[in-house]
């Protein structure tokens, strides 16, 4: 038996009757809230709450070599941290494979929009160029970390400014007014499914007793530039095209907070 | 030299502002928060809990772990790389220590209670303010407390003996770091550290110092944790 | 002469003075230190002509001989299961006190319970190193089906079961929800009807987060009237004490 099959045979019966555990329709997020600029040290951050689920993302600029295979560009890289103080089923040490999935599931959305033009990066080619970091830290897990992360990730590049940089030495406490290359605005909507229902935003109660999900980086356009499933289930295409049209959907509400 | 006027221009006895809060993260048994300038830091409690690994146990009574970090993005120079450093495992242990004495774990064999202080934004007295949200957030966690440890920094710059120093004071070059943890009631000291060159006179001043400002911010925890149970608002 | 530091029914913090002088006794939650009575944990000060005592707001739960816990099966064992008590201590139910069946040696355990199933349970033991035994014999004790769970602060029980089971009794009657209420703060709740079987867990929310505030009763009536949907059940004349086990 599988230990959440009651819990999962619950949220279909209240699914069907087009209601939820806290009384949310499926296809309706918690509140959302994004707040820029919590965090003075870092060069861009961002708060996001979605209902109780709280993250925080900071962005540092680094100055590197370019990768030798790309020596005319920067980089990027995004890092989840998911702290044992957000959750009771988190514990201390390096990564798991939930935060690697997590980091890199938001990784891909920003990385395959091309939104980061990475040319914009470089300082001396082959020689010096700029390194985006994103540290995303949770800070209470109620649930749908996934787009969380996502927000808080993207509204913290929004949010940052290059530190003075005299091709020798780097400031940081000397912060410039100039933004990120950033050109468009992808968004990251998870959709899960229980049974023959889909819904946005589980909370933790909800996500213990999923069969299956798929994150959809969706473009202002409403092409998608990165797909992940998840889940132990497998799925037919119907339900994958089902579930991204409800994510473009979805990716026009997540979008205004950004 | 003389160090006349402070560089953020606070008196020298004068801490910077403090903001607290209680019961922010849902998640947690309890919970803290705790601002003091552009220092801020976050602490959640889990516990009493089962312990692991089993060779931990204290079959005598609970276990305190305390668990300090600083976020990647949280300081003023580079990123910090995730993960423990030698620096946060000492701080863990010694904030381990300033908390505790006023914590009463007999009831809790075998089981544990952990602290994780996390800060998300740095500018000098991490640990304490580490401390004191954790403080806060054990209080709010129900667990058995005789009292509230309250910790702030105390020190000297130039010739002039001062409370709460700020990065740029605590990195000055003629500069000395008296971090304290203080139980507010009996003023014992459950945390001190120190670096830099002072004499045994200039010590008391600083102890003089933090033992006025625990006062303060004993005032700041206490309506914190009132204000989590006030539903008014 | 001593003097009372605090108001009753104030919420106090760890070191807090409650009184000053020797003319007070302190009682659970507080300690004398010198001329002072000193909370000893976060709670609610209670004073009772010369005794101060604090009642809890928070902790997790411990487990009590004679209370009556909801917990899940988390481990098959050879002669009975655990069961998490959502404590720091799981218990164990073992074959011979969850029932009156014979079960041979070697029998298939998952018969009777599985791993995830819900229970009702009483603890009939507390050993000094907190191991703990539970038994399913007794009125209301057994396995539950169906339902859903809510956790809530095990301090705030007292205050959702109400004066002879009044409160919880008042959720059932304008809910139509069957509610059963463990000690450890584990709720279990059916309903018939989502939008009731929801209130009941938004009342029940709210007495969690208000528990401490006086006029409790009246303040959840109002909440509950408001609440109540068109086609919900008129709650008949209160009935105390009735069905469920508390």
């Amino acid at each position: 038996m599988m230990m959440y099959e009651e819990l999962r045979n619950q949220v279909i019966s209240l699914l069907s009757k087009q209601t939820r555990l806290d009384g949310r329709k499926p296809h309706e997020y918690r509140e959302v809230k994004v707040e820029t600029g919590v965090s003075k040290n870092a060069e861009g951050s961002a708060k996001v709450k979605i209902g109780d689920t709280e993250v925080i993302a900071g962005v540092k600029l680094e100055v590197m070599k370019p990768y030798p295979d790309q020596p005319d560009q920067g980089s990027m890289m995004v890092n989840v941290e998911l702290y044992p103080m957000s959750s009771p089923e988190f514990e201390t040490g390096p990564p798991d494979i939930f935060a690697i999935e997590l980091a890199r599931i938001t990784d891909r959305a920003i990385r395959e929009s091309k939104t980061l033009d990475t040319k914009k990066l470089c300082i001396e080619a082959g020689e010096k160029a700029w390194m985006v970091v994103i540290d995303v830290c949770t800070l209470n897990d109620a649930g749908n970390l996934y787009d969380a992360i996502y927000l808080a990730a993207m509204a913290a590049m929004k949010d940052a400014v290059f530190p003075a940089f005299d091709g020798v030495k780097l400031e940081y406490k000397n912060k410039t007014e100039e933004k990120l290359p950033l050109s468009r605005v992808p968004v990251s909507v998870t959709v899960f499914k229980y049974g023959d229902h889909i819904l946005v935003d589980p909370t933790n109660e909800e996500e213990k007793a999923i069969d299956a999900r798929l994150t959809v980086g969706v473009l202002e356009n409403g092409n998608i530039c990165s797909l992940q499933k998840g889940g132990d289930v497998a799925i037919v295409a119907d339900d994958i095209f089902r579930m991204v049209d409800l994510a473009k959907q979805k990716s026009q509400e997540l979008r205004k907070h950004l | 030299m003389t160090y006349d006027k402070r560089f953020d221009g606070r008196a020298f006895d004068e801490m910077r502002p403090i903001e607290a809060k209680a019961g922010i993260i849902k998640r947690a048994h309890g919970s803290g928060w705790f601002k003091i300038g552009n220092t801020e830091a976050y602490a959640a409690v889990y516990g009493p809990r089962e312990m692991f690994p089993r060779f931990m146990q204290n079959p005598e009574k609970g276990v305190l772990r305390v668990h300090y970090n600083m976020m990647p993005f949280s300081s003023a120079g580079e990123r910090v790389r995730p993960g423990p450093s030698r620096r946060s495992k000492e701080i863990s242990h010694v904030a381990q220590k300033a908390l505790l004495p006023v914590v009463d774990l007999s009831e809790f064999s075998n089981a544990v209670v952990d602290v994780f202080i996390e800060l998300p934004q740095t500018d000098a007295g991490t640990r304490c303010a580490g401390i004191c949200a954790a403080s806060i957030a054990l209080a709010d966690a129900g667990i058995p407390m005789k009292d509230m440890v309250c910790a702030i920094s105390a020190g000297r710059v130039e010739d002039k003996m001062l409370v709460d120093l700020n990065y740029e004071e605590d990195s000055h070059e003629n500069g000395v770091d008296i971090p304290i943890a203080m139980l507010h009631n009996s003023k014992k000291i459950s945390l001190i550290q120190m670096d830099g060159e002072l004499s045994s006179d200039d010590l008391k001043k600083a102890v003089e110092m933090v033992r006025n400002a625990c006062d303060r911010i004993f005032e700041v925890q206490k309506q914190a944790l009132k204000k989590k149970f006030d539903i008014s608002d | 002469m001593g003097e009372i530091q605090v108001k009753d029914k104030e919420v106090v913090v760890p070191g807090e003075t409650l009184a000053t002088g020797m003319d007070f006794l302190p009682s659970y939650g507080t300690y004398r230190e010198g001329d002072k009575i000193l909370a000893s944990r976060l709670g609610l000060v209670t004073i009772e002509g010369k005794v101060i005592k604090l009642v809890p707001l928070s902790g997790v739960y411990h487990p009590k001989r004679g209370d009556t816990i909801i917990g899940h099966v988390t481990e098959i064992l050879l002669s009975g299961w655990r069961i998490d008590t959502n404590s720091a201590y799981s218990a164990v139910l073992n074959m011979k006190d969850a029932t009156s069946e014979f079960i041979a040696r070697g029998a298939d355990l998952t018969k009777y319970f599985e791993i995830g199933d819900c229970v009702m349970v009483k603890i009939i033991n507390v050993t000094s190193q907190n191991l703990v035994d539970l038994t399913m014999k007794g009125p209301g004790l057994r396995k539950l089906r169906g339902g859903r769970i809510l956790s809530v602060n095990a301090n705030k029980v007292p205050r959702i079961i109400g004066k002879q089971g009044s409160m919880v009794s008042m959720i059932k009657q304008y809910t139509n929800c069957r509610i059963l209420v463990g000690q450890n703060g584990i709720v279990w709740i059916q309903g018939e009807d989502p939008a009731q079987e929801l209130l009941a867990v938004q009342t029940i929310k709210k007495i969690e987060r208000e528990a401490h505030i006086s006029g409790l009763t009246d303040s959840i009536k109002g909440f509950l009237e408001k609440n109540r949907g068109p086609n919900a059940p008129r709650p008949q004349a209160m009935n105390h004490g009735e069905g469920d086990a508390q």
